[in-house]
């Protein structure tokens, strides 16, 4: 049975940009330009399949079901109507492409490849007594970068945060396009009176600072939303679709205070557009305003998109691991490096240290976004590199 | 000039009764004075008598924008807005919800551990940062550039988070350098100031230093450039007097916008190490859901930024003779 929460739908719909921009590329235009000069930069194309690797792995993580619940005698169980009983648990791809990293858990701490625990614990031996000792590991070097207090593998940890972080830096930019190209087109090709309401709403909340409005908004929406771990009856709708996601709020609000330079950038390049000759001479032939706008203005306005998308995508998977610090972030049971992070801070301050945490959601929030600052330079560079100063 | 000033304060007076009115709707409308009570009473068993004594102790027992009840004026004034939102526009803070404190009278207090740790490490940071583009700018193209820039860009790559912890437990616990958290009066407080300045200055080190290349790469490329290198000029005098001069002016708006917000401190940098500055005060706050203190440090928030706007096109008038004041 499948399940699918809001952020889900993010998922997807970044997939499918990315196979659109696969495909465009191909044709003649300003993409397929860009994109021989991206491809001339081995640099960035590494970065790129790093950053595609990532995007992958939150795919896998976004396509979820529900197993049956199977009773003792191996029956399928069934409620009195004679319909199957579905789990309260729903697996994603890769939860399963993983079963061993999830399963496989031990009672607390070990390090990287260890075959014992972290502490000394009271070991029976073979011959009866009883001796202070590190009991052996229930899976001897299997957990590649240790496991958390509660026995659990860091490294499928880190991997379920692939996920929020992806989705955070990518959603909350997918989120606003519309409102910003929206705006921002009307604002500037009509100028006047709508110009000037417009620039007032995005220099307004500019002018809050941004962590604080986040803030604001998540003590007032507070802890409402599904945040990973099992799924309530109350939650789900139609049987397979969870409208209330907190990561989706969590997206819609980093994006309600980061819409402003977008909306900002569009504008400016509208004004631009609107004097140009060749929508000047639609304007000539007749055309109206509206049918200017969808075909000259939008398609124009575009690669202004992309740029943003690329060049906001670093930070915000950076501002995600705040958030989860501050505690206004995602919930414990939804992986996320910022509640890794969280955690790791009172292990080193424990004695012996444990460190792997720390470095599990270094590792991975480096691997993520030093590419995603590498590539995102290169994709503003071979579009528009004037943007460099802004 | 003095016209022009006026004439840009003028235009932020819409804008912070625009941050004014917006504030007081999310804290007012959006969230209810009885979703406040509820909160700060305790989720459950709470009475609607004892939310009603909470509201009527605390002042929020008036309608949120409309006292449709009363005459005249007074329909305007006896509200929730103009009691708690209203007064914020001449900085009466009025008191906090929990503890009843002054929070003005904090604010006061509160901000000089901030200036403390903010003024040194944007002063220095700044300093280090230009100094470093420089040299990267005056060995543009050799390999000190291109693995200076990657460094730059890994290092922005890092998550503030890492440097704090990482820097509290090499130079803290590890090399026992300096305290690790803490603050203390006067001139003992230096000890506890030094490692957050340090890890602050690392922490945008990379993200500065690959900017200010940017703007002096961009200036290098001028044509009095070319002319100062061919009356002879050398490198090192076109780089630092003709070309520092001119990038002064992408610099000011980088740095003039956040000259104000040094007040308000660095909300994670100080409650890692546990200063009792106003980044703490607000995440304090917080963390207790007192919204009387998180509205009133929403709205000082955005009262410095705008503050930082109309210093930055102040100074580019007085920097740049090109800017005229319309």
């Amino acid at each position: 049975m499948p399940v699918i929460l809001a952020t889900d739908l993010i998922v997807y719909f970044l997939a499918g940009s990315i196979v659109y921009f696969a495909i465009a590329t191909r044709k003649e235009g300003i993409l397929s330009s860009a994109w021989r000069e991206l491809k001339r930069n081995r640099l960035a194309m590494a970065s790129l399949a790093i950053l595609l690797a990532y995007a992958g792995v939150a795919l896998l993580d976004s396509v979820r079901y529900r197993d049956p619940v199977v009773e003792d005698n191996g029956r399928v169980a069934r409620a009195a109507d004679g319909s199957v009983i579905y789990s309260a648990q729903a697996l994603s791809l890769l939860d399963r492409a993983v079963e061993g990293l999830r399963t496989n858990t031990e009672k607390t701490y070990s390090a990287p490849f260890a075959s014992t625990l972290y502490s000394k614990e009271s070991v029976e031996l073979p011959d009866g007594t009883i001796k202070r000792d590190y009991p052996p590991l229930k899976h001897p070097r299997s957990h590649w970068l240790g496991t958390d207090k509660v026995g659990n593998d860091v490294l499928y940890t880190a991997l379920k945060g692939v996920r929020t972080g992806i989705v955070i830096g990518a959603g909350t930019t997918i989120v606003i396009i519309p409102f910003a190209i929206f705006f921002g087109v009307f604002a500037g090709y009509y100028g006047g009176f709508i110009d000037d309401i417009v620039q007032y709403i995005y220099t307004t909340l500019a002018s809050i600072p941004g962590v604080l409005l986040i803030v604001a908004f998540m003590l007032l929406f507070g802890s409402s939303g599904y945040q990973g771990g099992l799924i309530s009856r109350s939650e789900i709708y139609l049987k397979f679709f969870v409208p209330n996601d907190r990561l989706f709020w969590l997206c819609l609000i980093l994006g309600i205070t980061s819409w402003t330079d977008l909306c900002r950038l569009i504008r400016g390049e509208t004004l631009k557009l609107r004097e140009l000759e060749y929508v000047q001479a639609s304007r000539a032939f007749g055309i109206s305003k509206p049918g200017i706008i969808y075909r000259h203005i939008v398609p124009n306005v575009m690669h202004l998109v992309l740029i943003t998308f690329v060049l906001q995508f670093s930070g915000l998977v950076l501002a995600e691991a705040i958030l989860s610090y501050i505690g206004i972030g995602v919930g414990p049971e939804m992986g996320s490096w910022g509640n890794m992070i969280n955690t790791a801070r009172l292990e080193l301050s424990r004695d012996p240290v444990v460190w792997w945490n720390l470095f599990g959601a270094f590792l991975f929030m480096l691997a993520l976004v030093l590419p995603a600052n590498i590539f995102g330079d290169a994709v503003r560079d071979a579009l528009d590199p004037r943007l460099r100063f802004r | 000039m003095l016209t022009y000033i006026i004439r840009r304060i003028l235009y932020a007076v819409p804008i912070i009764l625009g941050v004014n009115i917006l504030t007081a709707v999310l804290f007012f409308y959006v969230n209810t004075p009885d979703d406040m009570a509820r909160k700060i009473l305790g989720e459950k068993n709470v009475t609607p008598a004892a939310i009603e004594n909470w509201k009527r102790d605390h002042g929020y027992n008036l309608p949120a924008f409309l006292n449709a009840g009363e005459k005249g004026t007074a329909k305007l004034t006896q509200t929730v807005f103009f009691q708690k939102s209203v007064p914020l526009l001449w900085f009466d803070f009025g008191r906090s919800d929990r503890n009843n404190i002054d929070i003005g009278n904090e604010i006061r207090h509160r901000m000089w551990p901030s200036l403390a740790i903010s003024v040194p490490m944007f002063v220095i940071g700044v300093v280090i940062d230009l100094f470093l583009a420089m040299m990267l700018a005056y060995y543009r193209g050799t390999y000190l550039d291109l693995w200076g820039l990657f460094l730059g860009v890994a290092m922005m790559s890092v998550s503030t988070l890492f440097y704090i912890i990482g820097g509290q437990y090499f130079l803290g616990k590890v090399l026992k350098l300096f305290p690790v958290s803490g603050y203390d009066t006067g001139l003992y407080s230096a000890k506890f100031i030094i490692l957050p300045v340090v890890i602050g200055i690392i922490s945008t080190v990379g993200s500065g230093v690959r900017f200010y290349r940017t703007v002096f790469l961009e200036e290098i490329n001028k044509d009095y450039i070319r002319t100062a290198r061919a009356k002879g000029l050398s490198e090192g005098k076109v780089l630092f007097k003709h070309a520092l001069k001119n990038a002064m002016i992408p610099v000011l708006t980088n740095v003039v916008v956040s000259i104000p917000f040094l007040f308000y401190g660095s909300l994670i940098m100080e409650t890692f190490f546990a200063i009792p500055g106003l980044g703490n005060f607000t995440i304090e706050a917080i963390q207790a859901q007192d919204f009387a203190i998180v509205r009133s440090m929403v709205y000082l928030g955005s009262i410095l930024y705008i503050v930082g706007l109309i210093l930055t096109d102040i100074s580019y008038t007085l920097v740049d003779p090109r800017v005229r004041f319309e």
